[in-house]
């Protein structure tokens, strides 16, 4: 240090010396002083604003907690005290109703019990410590939609032969492309000959079945026909047949396909069995739901329906299959180009008048539906932006090691893709979960709708009961947003090892 | 020169071919990238393409694993012919490994995870062996130790290290390499180097795109030299570098060589 650096020819001969930070730059002053006051306008701005939100905080504080009346029986305990603030007693009265609507008093332990093991099931998923993921996913994903449904319905679904019909059907058809998707036409038909005779056989049958007539038989509520169940038996020889076939070779892809659809078959068959049984439980019309009940029943539905959908209509659009791409051009841009009240509407009054006769929707299910493909649109969209942002360089590295598309895309592309979308996609949960108010304006009762429909009851008639309501609906739906909201930011935040260097 | 891929080819024939092109042709919509392009690769053997940007080095080998599409003329690879065949195109990237100028290491799986996805899922190796064989490469590309970080904890040299293991976790029969130094900093370009020479030397077939002039005079049986689509100039290093036939190669290497 005690050279002076002349312009040529200097050497250092000692490290300079490693000084603390100057005061005030950093610790709790120094946060202060850098991001509240760092000049007077700033000083300014930074007093004002604090002092906007204590007024607001303090506004809310006074009207619901201060002047709030927290007891009372009816509407006189509200209004008369002079200038009072929130009606609380009426929320306590209601609350029942704005969770669980009009689903009869003494079944609402099936309600509870829904709650309780989806709260549990999905927190244990979402905390990432925890083992067992695989089986807590199959859980939430595939038993407990059943679950709920037989809880929440009651079950003993009485399915119409038209019904049963057009699941054999699909199950059948697939029994013939499955095998020739899986080898490739050309190979699929010449080793396959004996499984492809017998589906094809079950296939004649069961068209035939559709214009001749012929006996029933007691089994599924005596809806079966002969046909079908005929049809069924040679389907089950036919994919034993495959599956023995296949066994003995190494083609391990063709194989777990296979595997797969004997798997599916056999679980859509564990479902309508499921379904159709009688548990002893009493029905519950879908009439009958409503509050937070409904709105969470939609939400849910709409949310995990809506992601893989779009995600399969997002790899559409970008698909080089020239029909495959224009079928999710064309389905995303109607149903984006459509507004969800006119969906709903549709759903309710439309969709009836195209059923066949003795086809009728439960119209819950029908608002389930529409909003579920609706945001699946919106979900595609979403998605369709984080393919585009991983670099072509992936597809290419994926592809020269040998892996199949569908590899690829499960493997590189969507996990990627998926966690640059994140807040796109979080943010279509969220407008998803508040779009199901609209479900009011074809006669549900949603959170919104239950709340807004108790402001009538005179009993709770009070110049507060309003403004109450209003701000429970909102408070209950932020608190659910909000935690997307959270939960979202810390995925985010765990799951960045990728593009960041050293996670600056 | 096309009379002298001819005698190549014929010559072949008796022996080992991995790699075969005959009369290639593609277009870029109306822009023909490579024209006529007949070449012929014996197993082991060690090809370095050269030539100016734009001549149609990287289209070319990346048209042996059908990354991109030739629409006419032969490619057979390893005895598979490259068609619509999506089988065929699937044996055929099993066995060639492909090393790229930007190293495609996957952003968001660790190196060993990198190093074990296509052995698990394409060669259905099991996991244990699948590490262990990634193991062994990581150590061959000397950086064994970095095993647990993700690709963008490393360097490029470091990068394009892991996705010379990669490759060679697949056990390929061939391997491909395009400019794999090309985006580098000078002073990690020797260490990607010294690792593409220690394969060359255990007999590795390799067809590398590269400007790295030393690399070529060093492990080169054959220098080929692109221009405009076409293969101008082919011939062993000695004589390619010291007696250039083509006036373009001559000004190539001029342009090149200080």
């Amino acid at each position: 240090m005690t050279d002076v650096p002349s312009p040529q020819g200097w050497v250092r001969t000692e490290d300079a010396p490693r000084l603390p930070a100057p005061p005030n730059t950093t610790g709790p002053v120094g946060w202060m002083l850098t991001n509240l006051f760092s000049s007077p306008m700033n000083s300014v701005l930074t007093i004002l604003g604090a002092s906007f939100v204590i007024w607001i905080a303090w506004g809310v504080i006074d009207w619901a907690l201060i002047r709030g009346v927290f007891t009372g029986e009816d509407r006189e305990a509200c209004v008369a005290v002079p200038d009072s603030g929130a009606c609380w007693p009426y929320v306590w009265a209601k609350f029942h109703q704005f969770v669980y609507g009009f689903y009869p008093f003494d079944q609402r332990w099936r309600v509870n019990i829904c709650f309780i093991v989806g709260a549990v099931a999905l927190a244990t998923m979402a905390m990432p410590s925890l083992p067992y993921k695989k089986w807590n996913a199959l859980f939430l994903l595939v038993v407990y939609p059943l679950m709920t449904f037989v809880l929440l319905t009651g079950g003993n679904l009485n399915l119409s032969s038209s019904t049963i019909y057009f699941v054999t059907g699909v199950l059948l058809f697939s029994s013939l492309v499955v095998p020739l998707a899986a080898f490739g036409i050309e190979d699929g038909i010449r080793r396959n000959k004996p499984a492809l005779v017998l589906a094809g056989i079950a296939v004649a049958i069961w068209l035939v079945s559709i214009f001749v007539s012929m006996p029933e038989i007691a089994a599924f509520g005596g809806y079966i026909s002969i046909a079908t169940l005929a049809s069924l038996v040679l389907l089950t020889a036919a994919a034993f047949f495959s599956i023995g076939h296949r066994a003995s070779t190494r083609d391990i892809a063709a194989r777990s396909a296979l595997l797969g659809w004997v798997g599916a078959v056999s679980a859509i068959i564990a479902v309508l069995v499921l379904v159709t049984a009688d548990f002893g439980l009493v029905q519950v019309e879908t009439q009958q739901w409503g509050g937070l009940l409904v709105t969470l029943v939609v939400a849910v539905t709409g949310i995990v329906a809506a992601l893989p959908l779009g995600i399969l209509l997002a790899l559409g659009r970008r698909s080089k299959m020239v029909v495959v791409r224009l079928f999710s051009i064309v389905f995303i841009e109607v149903w984006r180009g459509v507004p969800l009240i006119t969906v709903l509407f549709m759903a309710s009054i439309m969709l009836p008048l195209f059923m066949p006769e003795g086809v009728n929707f439960d119209k819950l299910l029908r608002a389930l539906v529409g909003t579920a493909l609706f945001s699946a649109a919106y979900m595609a969209e979403t998605v369709r932006g984080g393919l585009q942002a991983i670099p072509r360089g992936q597809y290419e590295a994926a592809q020269a090691l040998g892996l199949s598309y569908w590899r690829m895309m499960n493997l590189i592309v969507l996990p990627q893709a998926l966690k640059i979308v994140i807040p796109g996609i979080v943010n279509a949960f969220i407008s998803l979960f508040k779009d199901t108010t609209l479900v009011l304006i074809i006669g549900l009762f949603d959170l919104l709708g239950i709340i807004n429909a108790s402001f009538s009851d005179p009993k709770w008639v009070s110049p507060q009961t309003g403004t109450t309501g209003y701000f429970v609906a909102a408070l209950m739906f932020w608190v659910f947003c909000f935690a997307m909201s959270r939960y979202s930011l810390f995925m985010e935040r765990r799951l960045a090892t990728g593009h960041k260097r050293r996670g600056i | 020169m096309a009379q002298a891929s001819a005698q190549k080819v014929e010559k072949n024939e008796a022996g080992e071919v991995a790699i075969q092109l005959l009369g290639v042709n593609k277009w870029y919509g109306e822009f023909h990238v490579l024209r006529d392009i007949n070449l012929s690769v014996d197993r082991g053997e060690r090809i370095v393409i050269c030539g100016p940007s734009g001549s149609g080095k990287s289209t070319l080998i990346r048209c042996i694993n059908r990354l991109e599409e030739h629409q006419s003329g032969q490619i057979i690879v390893d005895g598979n012919e490259l068609t619509n065949d999506l089988k065929r195109i699937d044996e055929v990237r099993r066995e060639v490994g492909m090393v790229f100028q930007h190293f495609n290491l996957f952003p968001h799986l660790t190196v060993l995870e990198n190093c074990t996805l296509a052995p698990i899922w394409v060669r259905k190796m099991s996991k244990a062996d699948a590490e262990a064989a990634a193991m062994k490469y990581l150590t061959r590309v000397k950086i064994p130790e970095q095993a647990k970080k993700y690709p963008g904890q490393l360097s490029g040299g470091q990068q394009q290290r892991v996705a010379i293991a990669r490759s060679l976790c697949m056990n390929p029969k061939i391997m491909l390499f395009d400019e794999p130094t090309s985006a580098l900093d000078p002073e990690m370009i020797k260490e990607v180097l010294e690792v593409m020479v220690d394969l060359a030397q255990s007999g590795m077939t390799m067809l590398c795109v590269t400007h790295e002039m030393g690399f070529a005079r060093q492990v080169a049986n054959r220098v080929i030299f692109m221009d405009q689509g076409q293969i101008i100039e082919q011939n062993s290093p000695v004589e390619f570098f010291n007696n250039p036939k083509s006036e373009r190669t001559k000004l190539f290497l001029s342009q090149i060589l200080h």
